[in-house]
C-alpha cells in the first residue's frame, strides 16, 4: 500500500512537471498551475490523505508529497520565466520604432538676443558685487540732461539726437537718450555706498541702418563710495572685461570728454589678436553731479561707465545688420 | 580736425614716426580716427628722360620707349601709353620696385621685346585717381632722382583727429602741437609773426555797441595787396587740412585760423562805408547777404558786424557778408580779429543752420590774447605773395567785456586721492607747465587758450592726461555690498524662463506706433497716448499705450513670410497720458502673450501657469468685454481682488485691420502691478497617506453662468477634503437644453488623517450639488 502510494505520488508529480514543461503560453501555464498546484490539485489531495496513514507511512508519504510539490513548483517557475522572456522578446520586437522618423521640432521658446546678453551682463556685474537699478524710459529734461551737467543750451546736448515728447512744458520731457538718468535717480534715493548697473532701452533720433536703431540698449555702471579712485575704475573695467570676454582680454582707458564725468575716458577692449575695440565711455563722477544729488564730493568719490549692448550679439553671431534683430522673424529668432 | 604732420613739425621736432605720433595723440585724448598718407614716395621710382619712341615690331597697343636715367645709356621700356615725347621727364619704376598695388616690377619680355622697368601714371604711383597716361614731370628735375623731391606733390601725413569739446585749443595746429610736444618732452615754439607795422598810420575805427557779446575787436589796415593764387605749399596744406584754396588773401586768412585757432576776416576797405566797424546786435528781421550767396533774416539775438555807416557786413563769428568780399581789384584790406562770447555765436550758428569753420571755433572758445600774434602772422604770410604789403601802424584795439584771467588752486593730495597716484607738488607743476599752466603765488594760472578749465577737477584731468591714463594702476574697489538681483528682477527672470519653456519666443517690436494704430487695434479708449514732438516719421510718432499693436504687427509680419502659428511674448514699457498733472506720463511694464492660430483657452492656460509659477494669490478671471478683444471670449484677470490684466482672443475685426489671418489668443498683464501684490510660493499642504476617492458630477449649466463660478461652488462644497478638481468634459448638443451646456467635473476627495467613509463622501456630494443648484446648474 505504501509503495503504491509513493509511486502514485511520484507519478502525479512527474505528470505535473511534464504538463508544465509543455505549456506554450503564460495563460495556459497559469491555469495549469492553479489546477495542479492548487488546494484542489492532485498533490494537495495526497496531503489530505496523509492523516489516515500510520506515522511511518505518513512521514514517507509526506516527504514524497513535498518532493513532488517542490519539483512541480520548480518546473512551473522555470517554464514561467522562459515563457515571460519569450513574450518580452516578442513585445520588444513588435514595438520596434524608426526613431529617425521623428521630425517634430523642439518647441522651446527663444529669448531675444538682446535679453540674452542683458542677463549675462547682469550676472557678470552681480558677481562683481553690483545690484541692478532701473529707471523710466520717458524722462524729464532734468534727469536726462541738466543733472548730468548739461544745462539748458549746453552744447554737448547737440551730440544726442533727442526725441522730445509733447508733454508738459515744451522741451521738458524726452525719451531718454542714455541710461545715465538712472545714475541721478539712484544717487537721489540711495546713500553711498552705491554699486549699481542699469541696463535699459534708450532712444535716439537715428535713421535705422545696418548699425543704428532709434531704439537700442545700454548698460550704465555707477560706483560711489569713500576713497574711490580712477585706478578702481580701470580695475573694474578690467575685471568686467575678463569676466565677460574671457581671460587674456585686456582693457585700456583713453582721455575723452563727458559733461558728467571728469576725468573722462573712452574704454577699449583688446581682442586676442591684439586689435582694440572701442566699447564705451567712463570717468570719475563730476563733483557737481555728486553735490547736485546731495552727496558731498569731498567725502565721497565715484566712477561711472556705460556702453551699448546691441553690438555684442551682432559680433558674436556675425550678424551684419542690426535691423535683423528687431524684425522678430521666427526664422531668425529660433536660431538662438 | 585734420593736422598735417609737416605743419605740426613747424612747432616742434616731432620727426616722421607716424604711428608713434598717432599713438601719442590718442593717448592724450586727441583720438586719431585715420592716418592719411599723402603722396607717399615709392622707392625705386626715379626720374628718366625720354630719348626716343619706336613701334613695337609685334604689337600695336604697346610701343617701345628708350630712356636715360642719368648714366647716358639708352634703356628699352615697353609701354602701353603714348602721351610722352622725346625730351619729356617721366617716372620710371626700376626692376625690383614694389608698386602701391602690390606688384613687383621685373625685367620681362613683351611679345619678344625686353622691358627694363615700367613708366608710371600718377594713379599707378598712388597719387590720386586721374589716369591721364604717363605722368609727365616738370622739367629740370635731376635724372635718377626721386620724382617726389622738388615736385609740388610734397609727401605728408595727415592725422584726422576726433576732438572732444573740452579741447578748444586743438582747433588750431598750435594747440595740438603744444600738447603733443609737452607729452613727448620736445621743445615747442610758435613760428613766425615777426612782421612789424610800417608806413603811414592808418586805422579802421571800431565802435563796440554790445560789449558783453564782443569782448575785443582788433582792426588793422593792410595795403599793397595783389590778389592772386597762393604758393603751392600753402595750397597743399589748406587742402590737406580740408579747406579749398581760393586766393592768397582768403587762403592766408584760413591758414592763420587753422594754425592758431584764431578766426579772422579780411574786408575790402574800399567797400566799408565810413571805413570802419560798428559791432551791435541785430534788429529782428534785418537782412544780410552772406558770402555763400544767401540772404539771411536776422534775429535780435544775432550779433552783427556793421560798417561805420551801420550797414551789416557780417554775421559775427559765423560768416562774412557778400558786399565786402575780397575781389581781384582789392588793394587795401581791413583785417578783423575779434573775440565774441561763445554761447551767442553757437546760438546764431544753430539759428541759421550755418556751421562754419569760424563758428565752430568761436563756439568752442578762442584765445582773446592770441589776436596780436595772429595779425602779425597774417601780414607775414601774405607778404610772401604780396612783396609790397604793409601792415600800417594805427591798429585799433576796441574792448568790450573779456573773461577775467582764471586762477585755480590744486591740492596735490586731492589729485592723488582721485588718481591713486603718489605725485608731489613739484610733479604736478611739471606736468602742467608745458601746456601753459604757470604756477605763481601758490595758484595755477589757466592759459587764455583754455576757457574750458576753471576748476580744480579740470586740472586734475589735465594732470591725469599728461601723467598718462596708462600709468594709473588697476585696482578693484573693496565693496562691502553684496551683489544680486532684486525680488522683482528675479521674478521677471522666472517669468521669462516659464514663457520660454512654454514655447513662446520673445519679441522686441518697435515701441512706437503710427497715428491710428491704437484705433485700429480697438484701443481708442485705452488712455490718451503721448506723442513725440519731433518724430523721425509720422508712422513712428506715438508712444504705445498697449503691447497689442506691436505684437499684432509681429504676427502679421511672420504670416506674410509663411510662418503661421507663431507664439510670442513681450515684456516692455507702455506709456499713457496721466489723468492728473504729474512730472512724467504714466509708464508701466507690461507682459503680453500672443499665440497665433489658436483660440482663447491657450492664453488662459499661459495665465494659469503664471499663477502657479509665481504663486499669485487670489487669482481669478471674470468674463468681460475689453477693447480690441473678442467680446465673447475675453475676461478680466484678477489677482488679490484687483484687476491686473486681460485674457482672451483678439477681436476678428482688429485682426482684419492688421492683416492677420489666424485667430490670436491674447494675454496682457500689468506686470508692475502684479508683482507689487503679495505673491510667492509659501506654505504647503501635507501629502495625505490615506486613500482618496473620486466622484464625478455632471451639471447642466446655463451659458450665462461661468464654469469658474460652478467650480467655486464645488470648492466650497468639498471644503478641506478637496484634493483635486478637474473639468473633464464640456458638452453642448442633443440632450442638453438650448442656452445651456453640460459641464462634467471630477472631484478627488481625501482627508489627511483618516480614510473617508461612504457617508462622508455622500455628504460632500450632496453639499456640492446643493451649492451648484443655487448658481443655476442642475445635476444631469
Amino acid at each position: 500500500m505504501t509503495d503504491a502510494l509513493l509511486h502514485e505520488i511520484s507519478s502525479s508529480g512527474e505528470a505535473a512537471v511534464a504538463q508544465f514543461r509543455s505549456a506554450t503560453t503564460l495563460d495556459a501555464l497559469r491555469s495549469l498551475g492553479s489546477e495542479l498546484l492548487g488546494k484542489k490539485g492532485p498533490l494537495a489531495g495526497f496531503k489530505a490523505k496523509l492523516g489516515s496513514l500510520d506515522p511511518d507511512a505518513r512521514r514517507d508519504a509526506g516527504q514524497a508529497v513535498n518532493a513532488a510539490m517542490t519539483a512541480a513548483q520548480a518546473a512551473f517557475d522555470q517554464r514561467q520565466d522562459a515563457l515571460a522572456a519569450a513574450a518580452l522578446d516578442q513585445q520588444l520586437l513588435a514595438e520596434k520604432l524608426d526613431l529617425t522618423e521623428v521630425t517634430a521640432r523642439p518647441t522651446r521658446g527663444h529669448a531675444h538676443l538682446v535679453t540674452q546678453v542683458w542677463e549675462r551682463l547682469e550676472d557678470v556685474f552681480v558677481g562683481l558685487g553690483f545690484t541692478i537699478a532701473e529707471g523710466p524710459e520717458v524722462e524729464t529734461d532734468y534727469y536726462n540732461f541738466q543733472a548730468l551737467g548739461m544745462g539748458d543750451g549746453h552744447p554737448a546736448r547737440s551730440a544726442f539726437d533727442t526725441m522730445f515728447l509733447n508733454y508738459g512744458a515744451p522741451g521738458s520731457t524726452v525719451l531718454r537718450t542714455h541710461t545715465s538718468n538712472v545714475q541721478i535717480r539712484t544717487m537721489e534715493n540711495q546713500k553711498p555706498p552705491i554699486y549699481i548697473v542699469a541696463p535699459g532701452r534708450v532712444y535716439r533720433r537715428d535713421t535705422p541702418d545696418a548699425t543704428h536703431m532709434p531704439a537700442f540698449h545700454q548698460i550704465e555702471g555707477l560706483v560711489v563710495d569713500k576713497g574711490i579712485t580712477m585706478a578702481d575704475l580701470k580695475g573694474t573695467i578690467q575685471a568686467f572685461t575678463e569676466a565677460f570676454f574671457g581671460p587674456g582680454f585686456n582693457s585700456r582707458l583713453r582721455p575723452s570728454y563727458f559733461p558728467f564725468t571728469e576725468p573722462s575716458a573712452e574704454f577699449d577692449i583688446q581682442r586676442a589678436d591684439g586689435s582694440w575695440m572701442e566699447l564705451g565711455g567712463c570717468g570719475m563722477v563730476h563733483p557737481d553731479v555728486l553735490s547736485g544729488c546731495g552727496i558731498d564730493p569731498e567725502e565721497y568719490s565715484g566712477f561711472a561707465f556705460g556702453f551699448g549692448l546691441d553690438r555684442f550679439p551682432l559680433s558674436s553671431h556675425g550678424i551684419d545688420d542690426i535691423r535683423d534683430m528687431y524684425t522678430n522673424d521666427v526664422r531668425f529668432v529660433e536660431q538662438f | 580736425m585734420r593736422a598735417p604732420l609737416s605743419w605740426l613739425n613747424d612747432f616742434a621736432p616731432f620727426g616722421t614716426e607716424t604711428e608713434a605720433i598717432a599713438a601719442a595723440l590718442t593717448r592724450l585724448g586727441m583720438q586719431v580716427e585715420e592716418i592719411i598718407r599723402v603722396n607717399d614716395p615709392v622707392d625705386g621710382v626715379i626720374v628718366a628722360k625720354v630719348l626716343e619712341r619706336a613701334k613695337h615690331p609685334n604689337a600695336d597697343r604697346v610701343g617701345l620707349v628708350f630712356v636715360d636715367v642719368g648714366d647716358g645709356q639708352s634703356l628699352q621700356i615697353c609701354c602701353g601709353a603714348f602721351n610722352m615725347q622725346p625730351g619729356d621727364l617721366v617716372p620710371l619704376a626700376t626692376i625690383g620696385t614694389n608698386m602701391p598695388d602690390g606688384r613687383t616690377i621685373q625685367r620681362s619680355q613683351m611679345r619678344g621685346e625686353w622691358s627694363n622697368g615700367m613708366l608710371c601714371s600718377q594713379k599707378e604711383l598712388g597719387l590720386g585717381e586721374a589716369d591721364a597716361g604717363i605722368w609727365i614731370l616738370p622739367p629740370g628735375l635731376p635724372l635718377g632722382s626721386s620724382p617726389w623731391e622738388g615736385s609740388s606733390l610734397a609727401h605728408d601725413v595727415v592725422f584726422d583727429i576726433d576732438l572732444t569739446r573740452n579741447r578748444p585749443e586743438c582747433w588750431g595746429i598750435v594747440g595740438i602741437a603744444r600738447d603733443l610736444a609737452a607729452n613727448l618732452g620736445l621743445p615747442f615754439a610758435i613760428p613766425g609773426g615777426k612782421v612789424e607795422p610800417s608806413g603811414p598810420t592808418r586805422s579802421a575805427p571800431v565802435t563796440i555797441v554790445d560789449g558783453d557779446r564782443c569782448g575785443r575787436f582788433v582792426s588793422a589796415v593792410i595795403t599793397g595787396i595783389e590778389v592772386k593764387q597762393s604758393a603751392p605749399w600753402m595750397q597743399q596744406r589748406l587742402s590737406l587740412a580740408g579747406m579749398r584754396a581760393i586766393s592768397n588773401v582768403v587762403d592766408v586768412s584760413n591758414y592763420v585760423m587753422l594754425e592758431l585757432n584764431e578766426p579772422n576776416h579780411a574786408y575790402d576797405l574800399e567797400t566799408l562805408g565810413g571805413g570802419g566797424f560798428n559791432i551791435r546786435l541785430a534788429t529782428d528781421g534785418e537782412e544780410l547777404a552772406t558770402l555763400d550767396g544767401e540772404v539771411r533774416v536776422m534775429a535780435a539775438d544775432d550779433l552783427l558786424i556793421c560798417d561805420a555807416e551801420d550797414r551789416p557786413i557780417g554775421l559775427a563769428g559765423v560768416m562774412g557778408g557778400l558786399d565786402t568780399e575780397i575781389t581781384d581789384r582789392t588793394h587795401t584790406i581791413a583785417l578783423e580779429n575779434a573775440w565774441f562770447a561763445s554761447d551767442g555765436i553757437a546760438r546764431s550758428a544753430a539759428r541759421h543752420e550755418l556751421r562754419s569753420e569760424a563758428s565752430v571755433r568761436f563756439d568752442r572758445g578762442r584765445d582773446p590774447y592770441g589776436i596780436d600774434h595772429a595779425v602779425r602772422r597774417f601780414a607775414e604770410l601774405l607778404r610772401e605773395t604780396c612783396p609790397n604789403l604793409e601792415l600800417h601802424p594805427g591798429l585799433v584795439d576796441a574792448r568790450g567785456t573779456l573773461p577775467q584771467p582764471v586762477v585755480v588752486d590744486v591740492r596735490t593730495s586731492r589729485v592723488n586721492e582721485l588718481l591713486a597716484t603718489d605725485l608731489t607738488d613739484n610733479d604736478v607743476q611739471k606736468l602742467l607747465a608745458p601746456i601753459g599752466f604757470t604756477f605763481t603765488n601758490r595758484h595755477f594760472n589757466v592759459p587764455s587758450w583754455r576757457p574750458d578749465c576753471s576748476r580744480e577737477i579740470d586740472l586734475v584731468e589735465e594732470i591725469a592726461r599728461h601723467y598718462g591714463y596708462d600709468n594709473i594702476a588697476k585696482t578693484v574697489p573693496a565693496s562691502s555690498m553684496p551683489g544680486g538681483l532684486s525680488p522683482r528682477q528675479r521674478d521677471r527672470r522666472t517669468l521669462r524662463q516659464l514663457l520660454l519653456g512654454l514655447g513662446l519666443n520673445e519679441a522686441l517690436p518697435n515701441p512706437w506706433l503710427a497715428p491710428g494704430d491704437a484705433e485700429r487695434a480697438g484701443l481708442a479708449a485705452v488712455g490718451q497716448p503721448v506723442v513725440i514732438g519731433n518724430p523721425m516719421a509720422a508712422e513712428e510718432s506715438v508712444l504705445r499705450t498697449s503691447l497689442l499693436p506691436g505684437l499684432l504687427k509681429t504676427v502679421a509680419y511672420n504670416e506674410t513670410h509663411r510662418s503661421a502659428g507663431v507664439l510670442f511674448f513681450e515684456i516692455g514699457h507702455v506709456f499713457r497720458y496721466p489723468a492728473d498733472e504729474q512730472p512724467l506720463p504714466d509708464e508701466s511694464e507690461h507682459l503680453a502673450v500672443a499665440i497665433a492660430g489658436v483660440d482663447a483657452p491657450a492664453a488662459v492656460a499661459v495665465w494659469n501657469e503664471i499663477v502657479t509659477t509665481l504663486g499669485i494669490k487670489g487669482a481669478r478671471m471674470q468674463s468681460a468685454v475689453h477693447p480690441g478683444l473678442h467680446p465673447g471670449r475675453s475676461a478680466t484677470v484678477f489677482a488679490a481682488g484687483r484687476p491686473i490684466g486681460v485674457v482672451g482672443e483678439v477681436h476678428p475685426s482688429v485682426l482684419g485691420s492688421y492683416d492677420v489671418d489666424e485667430r490670436v489668443a491674447w494675454l496682457q498683464i500689468d506686470l508692475g502691478k502684479l508683482l507689487d501684490l503679495p505673491h510667492g510660493i509659501s506654505g504647503y499642504k501635507k501629502v495625505s497617506r490615506y486613500p482618496s476617492s473620486d466622484i464625478d458630477l455632471a451639471f447642466v449649466v446655463p451659458e450665462k453662468v461661468s464654469a469658474d463660478g460652478v467650480m467655486l461652488s464645488l470648492k466650497k462644497g468639498a471644503g478641506d477634503l478637496l484634493a483635486g478638481l478637474e473639468l473633464f468634459d464640456v458638452y453642448r448638443g442633443a440632450g442638453v437644453a438650448q442656452g445651456s451646456r453640460s459641464l462634467a467635473f471630477r472631484l478627488r476627495l481625501q482627508a489627511t488623517d483618516r480614510t473617508l467613509t461612504d457617508a462622508e463622501i455622500t455628504k460632500v456630494r450632496d453639499e456640492c450639488i446643493k451649492l451648484v443648484n443655487k448658481t443655476g446648474g442642475a445635476l444631469r
